[in-house]
């Protein structure tokens, strides 16, 4: 973890609500990995006044870059969105424990909704590179905000798409599907980020089936480099329930441990 | 000639070699990889309490314009765990550290300041009788004259530790406060903690923070601290240590112009966690334009009209 300054490659909207951004990352010598994310400086002169967090979106070993896609929310990601190609962005990094991928896990399933897309496609973006087999449940309220879906299919991914807008996306039907991906792929580890509703759903059936699976989680942070106790959950251990820092022991955590609200 | 920059300042006797420092609770060990400690003239971990404490709901920070607002509630491993786990990790670096402690009462204050004032790698302790979050609707040691006497009296009676108060800005006189702590034996005043404030989420209706108020640091907060040191500076000759809102060695020059001899920083390492260093080469850059060759000689130097009223 440092800071860094890195230079931007590109940063273009991608769909209504949605924005990409490629910045250039051979600063970075620490390894960086799926899951794992950075607290950047969107704006000059500490307007707005916090870094904001995002996930590593994709990493390209070979082009040195790094990309984020991120949703247009407030004041920090509208003016992320004024950053132009050969800009600087300051950057902090890479922070946080990210997805662990086991040897014998030759097939994956991903649940991700909205902002968690970004979240999971760098995981299957290393599935892709190691042969796991991937089939991913996209979650939005439209297609519209599905672009990411391309992204993972580019990566092999097999990707199912539900939402509002075709009123696919409810949690019986997500239950139905997520059963029967289990059953048909067979998944051997299950990855989560951005609803917590799709995350209690997943929590219940891995349970169920005995399959390992982990959790992205956010929280308003502060420092998110572990030092100021904002960002807390809580997991559940042999001996109790524990209070953890989502931005240094997380943000990826086992799903079974994790009490969610 | 200004290549011999003196920036050493005592604080009872306790003695740093620059007067930066980091501000509880927004600074930990998890900052090694960014930044030399060494390079620091204190080093101040999170406050610890006596027994382990979870800490408050979230949300709990968030943002204002200029800073930001949080109610962590010292979310701490115990006194045990402190000394065996945490004051040890500070131990491998030649600064020295300043413990602080937060305690619900005056005995407990009493207690933990005993103990940890015996730890030899401990150097100084810093009584924070100003969190604006423990219970009792915000209200804190702090915010009583009497009490605050009684609890560093006390405090004293059981430690040869240099005692720094840390006041709360949250009280109608803070001189009487500072008056209080002089008289009652502290060796330095840390002016200040943070001020107690709250933000609502118009749309959800709800506060935005979980524990509904909150302590306010960052840069808003800055005029209001260095009126503060220059307060306090006005009724007592203990060493000051400035802390609140600063971003970068002009903030922190200003401080030490109202009257602080030694500045801490906290938020700003939230947004560029080298802060601390580039204050640290900033005040010599000041020092070296202005020809100064003892921080000494800066402290409370601000030139006041001649015929300032003192009804402030
Ligand atoms: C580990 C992690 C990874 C993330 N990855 C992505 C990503 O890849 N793409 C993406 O679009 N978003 C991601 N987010 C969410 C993103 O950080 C927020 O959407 C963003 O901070 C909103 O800032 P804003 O100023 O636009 O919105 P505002 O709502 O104005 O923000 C106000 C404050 O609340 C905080 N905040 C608001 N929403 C969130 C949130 N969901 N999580 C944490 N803090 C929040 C902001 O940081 C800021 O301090 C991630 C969050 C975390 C914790
Ligand atoms: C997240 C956070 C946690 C804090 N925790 C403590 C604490 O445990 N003890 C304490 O005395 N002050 C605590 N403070 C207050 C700071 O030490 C400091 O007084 C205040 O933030 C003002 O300085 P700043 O504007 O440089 O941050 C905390 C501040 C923040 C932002």
């Amino acid at each position: 973890m440092k800071t860094y300054q890195l230079e931007i490659l590109s940063n273009i909207q991608v769909s209504e609500r949605y924005w990409h951004m490629t910045l250039n990352s051979e600063n970075i010598e620490e390894p960086i990995v799926p899951g794992q994310f950075f607290n950047i400086k969107c704006g000059e002169d500490e307007l707005p006044f916090l870094r904001r967090p995002f996930s590593i979106y994709r990493i390209n070993q070979e082009e040195k870059t790094i990309e984020f896609l991120y949703l247009v929310k407030g004041a920090g990601t509208v003016n992320l969105t004024k950053f132009k190609a050969d800009d600087q962005l300051d950057v902090l990094g890479p922070l946080g424990i990210g997805f662990r991928l086991e040897e014998d896990w030759d097939s994956i399933l991903l649940l991700a909704r909205g902002v968690g897309i970004a979240t999971l496609a760098a995981l299957a973006q290393e599935a892709a590179a190691k042969n796991v087999k991937c089939v991913a449940i996209l979650s939005a309220r439209s297609n519209n905000d599905l672009l990411a879906a391309e992204t993972l299919q580019g990566f092999g991914a097999t990707v199912i798409k539900v939402t509002e807008e075709e009123g696919t996306s409810g949690v019986e039907n997500v239950q139905r599907l997520v059963e029967e991906l289990i059953v048909e792929h067979g998944v051997k580890a299950a990855f989560t980020c951005g609803s917590m509703r799709l995350s209690r759903l997943l929590q219940k059936i891995t349970f169920k089936e005995n399959i390992p699976a982990q959790i992205a989680l956010e929280e308003h942070m502060g420092c998110a480099m572990g030092v100021c106790y904002a960002c807390v959950c809580n997991i559940r251990e042999s001996h109790g329930i524990k209070s953890v820092r989502v931005c240094i022991e997380g943000p990826v955590f086992d799903l079974e441990k994790v009490v969610l609200t | 000639m200004m290549d011999n920059l003196s920036l050493d300042i005592q604080i009872g006797s306790l003695h740093l070699k620059n007067p930066v420092m980091p501000a509880s609770g927004a600074f930990g060990f998890e900052m090694e990889s960014i930044l030399d400690f060494n390079e620091l003239g204190a080093l101040v971990p999170k406050s610890i309490t006596k027994y382990p404490r979870g800490g408050n709901d979230t949300p709990r920070v968030c943002e204002v314009t200029g800073g930001m607002i949080n109610s962590i509630g010292i979310q701490s491993k115990g006194l045990p765990y402190y000394l065996e786990h945490i004051i040890p990790q500070y131990q491998k670096y030649d600064v020295p550290l300043i413990a602080s402690i937060s305690a619900d009462s005056i005995e407990e204050f009493t207690e933990m300041s005993e103990i940890i004032g015996a730890n030899p790698a401990v150097s100084a302790i810093e009584l924070n009788i100003s969190c604006p979050n423990l219970e009792g609707n915000g209200k804190a040691f702090g915010m009583d004259g009497d009490l605050s006497f009684e609890l560093i009296q006390k405090v004293k009676s059981v430690t040869d530790q240099p005692l720094i108060a840390k006041l709360t800005p949250n009280v109608t006189s803070i001189q009487e406060i500072a008056l209080a702590c002089e008289e009652a034996g502290a060796d330095g005043l840390n002016v200040a903690n943070t001020i107690l404030g709250m933000a609502i989420d118009i749309h959800t209706r709800k506060p935005k923070i979980g524990n509904v108020m909150g302590g306010i640091s960052g840069p808003a907060i800055k005029p209001i601290i260095v009126r503060l040191i220059h307060q306090v500076r006005n009724v007592t000759t203990l060493p000051i240590i400035g802390c609140g809102g600063i971003m970068n060695s002009d903030d922190a020059i200003e401080m030490i112009l109202a009257g602080a001899s030694s500045v801490q920083i906290g938020t700003a390492n939230f947004i560029n966690p080298l802060t601390m260093i580039e204050v640290l080469e900033g005040i010599k850059e000041y020092m070296r334009r202005y020809e100064i060759s003892d921080i000494n000689n800066l402290v409370g130097k601000v030139n006041l009209p001649s015929s300032t009223s003192t009804l402030y």
